[in-house]
């Protein structure tokens, strides 16, 4: 138990003939279950390199009958448009500070409800959680009319702030659950060592629940990307120079839903960024990153 | 360079070193207090931001939900309990709270079914790190994006015409009869396709929360246990499986009421037609089509009352997580 | 010079936000205003909050869902009195009266329409049935009999489809609007918008059959009627061999679809729908987008007086897509525009869509109510009776 610090790589050996068979149903679960969930995506990407009378009239897969319906144009349309860009630096502006306050502000939170005793812990904290069933949709109003009063309405801190808000249950959620599987012991002998709370939390908490930090960094970052709703009650009408990505995204549509197809070519530039984000936090998915053991 | 850079910097720079700084301050203002009360008073300095931000977006809110369920649909007469009574008379009161349980019901048990196996798959092979970029794909994907993807899935020609939809090109080459998947809303076929849709974004986020936990489970305890002769599947069966419990209990916690809550889909592919009401998009239609606020606040209030049994389990859960540690 | 911003609201996204944004372009050159556009599909809902909200988050100017919300908004005290902003004598010369008196709420003009579409036109391809520009069938007798000679050149009668995402089934209340309005006639039809006829009514349950007779000789039948786009409703009218040789639908359907890839006239054209009760010929329905001022400020109320002015107007239709609502407009960018425009302003009466005047819960029934009429005919009467109660409570809010 409490072996914290020590990394443990997984020992390589060679597997047996017997172990390469063995995973033979393994490959088989893994590639069968990647290309079911690949499809209707690959469907949408062959079909963003096609002209749009082609893709509402003939399968994607007709594609590689005839190759020469190639084209790049939806992506040059989407690319051309004046305030793409602009939207998309405004994505950046808003999503980056809208992930790193919750992290920080529930990372305080989840550690004092797994660490800290006080009376009513646990229903306080249930009801945290509880809260991430309201509906966003029936805060708005109140909300919107708030910052009307101080004049937020328009800029980045209303969304910054109000992303925050709306993340915080599952942010709490799931970083007091990590958080209180680790060992207790490790945090009595710091306690016994004379570090105080903040010495704890941010020397030995913090650091070993790293892989729920990012997991929670991946998906308030693709929270806050994919957002339309959010940004456009609280930026869209009142300044729309602060106008997301999405929203721009959402406008290659025709109202009565023509262009439809441009939806594709802007939906992979839009995705780069958080798959870049995925990419980048999985490493510390990796085994040993924590020391080994948490919990054993 | 966007002359707002400077700002966004130090907002990035400066927003942690604030809160950190809060964190520091915390245990200078405990000083002034003796030295009995302090683990009394620091856990709610910790909690303070949290609670702040939780009040203010999401209770202070509710309780105005709450209000304008007893309201009229401007807000400005009391009408009792009328709105409550029309939910439980309305033609989609009751048969959206019986799709809401059959999504709840389908949506954990693939999402957390198939997370579970994919992330338990995955850490054997040399290929991890695609096979998991595949399955969270979707959920780097935008929901107008992800309407698009499935209206090339669902897509219906007539007998006798190329299909255009993906499904219905395998379903023809079957020999089947094309399926027109919205409209028919025999045996809840149409609210099943749409619940699949949703896992198909989901399982990815089920997927990266219990791998995490995973890889924190130690490799000598397997080792162990492998060298003590357990075959693969008593090793996931009485290792892996109860250590990950917390975390699948996290993970279907929040698909539960991500099935409670669903909406996007719903409101893109039917707008609750054919049968596929669900709460939430009928309290987006009263709020914001019909601007009744008094019978979409009733039906928020509905939406959050079906959450409480999680949360007792929840309470359940976490007592007995302390009573083991 | 006024200098200076404005921020502008509207449902135009896409080609149709391009062509709104080319009319400003002139007015912003000359006065100097920076116009900040949000375009979004969602405007209903941004509107809502907004307006429930205190309206400190509206924008200065907006396009405004339809006449029902615009009451609502008016009454809600945040849509401004235009009176100050527009000269009302030219305004009121230049446009049709029952289009000022649908943008006037309590005997204040809140509204003004930025464009109209004539709806109820049968559209066909000429290359299929021949040119009927001068041999239109005039009554719907006629019409069957050119159905029943021309039967074998396609699959089925009607094209007809009312996928439209969360407005599905809109489609369906256009062409039930058609038989209400020419069975029936405009002060019947305006009785039933206003919640005065029953749905259940003898009268409207046979206009509800008359369209259930299309749909039931529709190409693909209920399962593409209820799966495909209503922008696609028409593309099987250009297929070898056609699938269909009839579409009703709104003059903006020639920007959509397979429609536009066609040449006008001589790949497709429209007759006005044809006469069912004698009486009513020459009846036609409109719709239209309307714009309202939220926050008065010199540049609103200078953006709002361009708006409905001649050469404004005169720009906005020369993009083809929309027709004009002012009076003034009278130069068209092709022949078929021209003959659209002058068939709303020779109209015999002239009404305005009906859904889009009922109170929005109504509406939205009224939108369920025909795509379950489509998907299951034995289920009419309970529909409608189904209505009628939706009706009993939506009026009086």
């Amino acid at each position: 138990m409490s072996e914290i610090a020590v990394s443990a790589p997984r020992a390589e050996t060679r597997p047996s003939f017997r172990d390469r068979l063995g995973h033979l149903p393994v490959h088989v679960v893994v590639i069968f279950l990647m290309v079911v969930w690949l499809i209707p995506t690959i469907g949408l990407l062959v079909n963003s390199f096609r002209p749009g009378d082609v893709v509402t009239n003939s399968g994607w897969w007709q594609f590689f009958f005839e190759p020469t319906q190639a084209t790049l144009d939806n992506y040059a349309t989407v690319l051309s448009q004046a305030n793409i860009w602009t939207g998309f630096i405004n994505s950046l502006f808003i999503s980056i500070p809208a992930t790193i306050i919750p992290i920080f502000v529930a990372a305080f939170a989840a550690y004092a409800f797994a660490w800290m005793d006080f009376p009513g812990r646990n229903i306080l904290f249930v009801v945290v959680v509880g809260l991430l069933v309201v509906p966003l949709q029936t805060t708005f109003i109140p909300i919107l009319r708030i910052y009307g009063q101080v004049g937020l309405e328009g800029s980045f801190l209303a969304v910054w702030l109000a992303h925050t808000g709306y993340g915080l249950p599952f942010a709490i959620y799931l970083l007091r659950n990590f958080m209180g599987e680790l060992p207790r012991e490790v945090f009595e002998s710091a306690a016994i060592d004379g570090a105080s709370p903040v010495t704890a939390f941010l020397r030995l908490a913090v650091p070993m629940s790293v892989p729920a930090i990012a997991a929670l960094a991946i998906f308030q970052f693709l929270f806050v990307w994919n957002d339309l709703l959010v940004a456009l009650i609280y930026i869209g009408a009142a300044n729309p120079t602060n106008d997301p990505l999405t929203i721009f995204i959402a406008n290659l549509v025709g109202n009565r839903g023509q262009d439809f197809w441009l939806l594709g070519a802007a939906a992979f530039i839009s995705m780069a960024i958080p798959l870049g984000v995925f990419f980048g936090l999985q490493r510390y998915f990796v085994r040993g990153i924590v020391g080994g053991s948490v919990k054993g | 360079m966007d002359p707002r850079l400077p700002t966004a910097i130090i907002v990035v720079v400066g927003i942690p070193a604030v809160l950190v700084g809060y964190i520091l301050a915390t245990e200078q203002v405990l000083r002034a207090f003796p030295e009995r009360l302090k683990p009394r008073i620091r856990p709610w300095l910790w909690l303070a931001p949290a609670l702040a931000f939780l009040i203010f977006y999401l209770i202070y809110p509710t309780i105005g939900t709450v209000i304008s369920s007893f309201q009229d649909q401007f807000g400005k007469n009391w009408v009792g309990l009328a709105n409550y009574a029309w939910f439980f008379s309305a033609d989609d009161g009751i048969g959206s709270l019986v799709n809401n349980i059959i999504w709840l019901v389908l949506l954990t048990a693939i999402t957390v079914g198939v997370g579970l196996l994919i992330a338990v798959l995955v850490d054997r092979v040399r290929y991890e790190s695609f096979a998991k970029s595949v399955i969270f794909l979707p959920l780097a994907i935008s929901a107008t994006a992800a309407s698009v993807i499935w209206l090339y899935m669902f897509a219906y020609q007539p007998p006798g015409h190329a299909q255009t939809g993906t499904l219905n090109a395998i379903v023809t080459a079957l020999g089947a009869a094309p399926i027109a998947f919205m409209p028919t809303s025999e045996f809840k076929f149409n609210t099943v396709m749409l619940i699949i849709v949703t896992a198909w974004v989901w399982t990815g986020f089920a997927m990266v929360i219990i791998s995490a936990a995973l890889k924190g489970i130690s490799t000598e305890l397997l080792e162990a246990a492998r060298v003590d002769g357990a075959n693969e599947w008593q090793v996931f069966r009485n290792i892996i499986f109860p250590l990950l419990l917390p975390t699948l209990t996290v993970v279907a916690t929040v698909m539960i009421i991500t099935a409670l809550k669903a909406f996007d889909i719903v409101y893109v592919m039917t707008n609750g037609n054919f049968d596929t009401q669900v709460i939430a998009n009928a309290m987006y239609t009263w709020m914001f089509t019909n601007g009744n606020f008094g019978r979409g606040s009733v039906l928020a209030i509905i939406l959050m009352l079906t959450v409480i049994p999680v949360m007792i389990f929840n309470i359940n859960r976490f007592r007995a997580q302390e009573a083991i540690r | 010079m006024i200098g200076g911003s404005v921020t502008v609201l509207a449902q135009w996204t896409g080609t149709e936000q391009d062509q709104f944004m080319a009319m400003l372009k002139p007015w912003a050159d000359e006065t100097g205003v920076k116009v900040n556009y949000t375009g979004t599909r969602d405007e209903p809902t941004v509107l809502t909050t907004a307006i429930a909200a205190g309206g400190a988050s509206l924008p200065d100017v907006a396009g405004i869902p339809g006449p029902a919300q615009m009451a609502q908004f008016a009454k809600a005290g945040q849509l401004q009195d235009l009176s100050t902003a527009l000269d009302v004598d030219t305004y009121k010369s230049q446009t049709p009266q029952s289009l000022v008196d649908l943008g006037t709420v309590d005997g204040k003009i809140v509204g003004i329409f930025l464009d109209v579409s004539a709806k109820g036109q049968i559209w066909y391809d000429p290359k299929v049935v021949g040119d009927l520009s001068s041999s239109a069938p005039k009554t719907w007798d006629d019409l069957q009999t050119l159905i029943t000679s021309n039967k074998s050149k396609a699959t089925a009668p009607w094209c007809f489809t009312v996928e439209s995402g969360a407005a599905t089934g809109w489609p369906a209340t256009d062409v039930l609007e058609s038989f209400v309005l020419h069975t029936q006639g405009p002060d019947y039809y305006n009785d039933w918008w206003a919640g005065k006829v029953k749905w259940t009514d003898p009268g409207m349950k046979a206009d509800w059959q008359m369209l259930g007779d299309m749909a039931a000789n529709s190409y693909g039948g209920s399962n593409t009627i209820l799966t495909t786009n209503f922008a696609n409703a028409g593309d099987p009218l250009f297929t070898t061999p056609p699938g269909c040789l009839f579409l009703h639908q709104a003059s903006f359907i020639t920007g959509l679809g397979q429609f536009a890839k066609e040449t006008k006239l001589t790949d497709y054209n429209f007759f006005p729908f044809p006469s069912v009760d004698a009486q009513y010929a020459g009846a036609v329905e409109g719709a239209g987008d309307l714009f309202g001022m939220f926050k008065s400020t010199p540049q609103s109320q200078s953006l709002m007086k361009y708006l409905v002015s001649a050469p404004a107007q005169q720009l906005f239709v020369q993009g083809g897509e929309f027709l004009s609502a002012n009076k003034g407009v009278a130069n068209y960018p092709n022949a078929m525009n021209q003959a659209l425009g002058s068939l709303l302003a020779n109209a015999s009466s002239f009404v305005f869509d009906a859904s889009d005047q009922m109170p929005t819960e109504m509406q939205n029934e009224f939108y369920k109510g025909l795509v379950n009429y489509i998907k299951s005919p034995d289920q009419l009467d309970s529909i409608l009776s189904h209505l009628d109660s939706v009706q009993a409570s939506a009026y009086s809010q």
